[in-house]
């Protein structure tokens, strides 16, 4: 994937932790740039779609074939 | 842009286990973009004490307040299961084994992601607790008019 500016490893951490760094994380990109976010919190699937809604970012892909999971959320505004 | 959502929580739990639901949601607010404030009455006030202050010109009655109450979140119990301190240990001891964060972690997080702290006046001096006695963040000390003026304008008001 392109424009990938940095990965956030949020493994073995939980609720609300991931979705509070992956905020804080987001602060200093660019429009236009995607993190790719690391966790193994099966409730951070929900809450990634969630809080992409809420905050009104694109999540590009959540991939949970293996048991890490990997979303990709594009900073739009 | 519309102005931003709103959550108001009612913080009157000393509880270790409800005070870590209130800052869990709190954080996770402040990190979905909303304005966040917590009010601190009551029992909730131990929360916000700050480790080893000692305030001068405190009466007996304030002095023996401040000794039985807990000091700061790290001296809060679990509401049920506390079995005399064993229950709220071996629950801290778990929690951190499962990489949850703790309550003066979570304390730091609301703060760092702009979440006000505000206390009750009217409980502070029921209570005995003087301003220096609280932590660095509280934003100020309220009555329940500036509550209500938050709360209202809140779309998420909770009572803990």
């Amino acid at each position: 994937m392109e424009n990938i500016k940095k990965t956030l490893d949020a493994r073995g951490l939980s609720c609300p932790m991931p979705i509070v760094k992956l905020s804080q994380a987001m602060k200093d990109m660019n429009v236009g740039e995607v993190i790719e976010v690391l966790a193994s919190d099966p409730s951070f699937v929900p809450d990634v779609e969630a809080w992409c809604r809420k905050t009104e970012q694109k999540l590009i892909k959540i991939d949970e074939s293996a048991e890490i999971i990997k979303a990709y959320i594009e900073k739009v505004k | 842009m519309n102005e931003k959502e709103r959550v108001s929580i009612v913080v009157f739990s000393g509880d270790l286990d409800k005070c870590l639901a209130a800052f869990i949601i709190g954080s996770g607010a402040a990190a979905s973009g909303m304005e966040v404030d917590m009010f601190f009455t009551f029992w909730g006030l131990s929360v916000l004490r700050k480790k080893g202050v000692k305030a001068k010109g405190k009466s007996f009655m304030d002095r023996m307040f401040g000794m039985m109450l807990p000091k700061g979140a790290e001296g809060l119990a679990l509401s049920k299961m506390n079995m005399m301190g064993i229950g709220t240990k071996m629950m801290k001891d778990v929690m951190k084994k499962k990489k949850v964060a703790s309550l003066p972690e979570l304390i730091d997080i609301a703060l760092q992601l702009g979440v006000n702290l505000y206390a009750c006046e009217m409980s502070m001096n029921v209570l005995g607790l003087k301003r220096e006695e609280l932590i660095d963040g509280v934003k100020g000390i309220v009555g329940v008019a500036t509550y209500l003026e938050n709360a209202a304008k809140s779309q998420i008001t909770l009572f803990i």
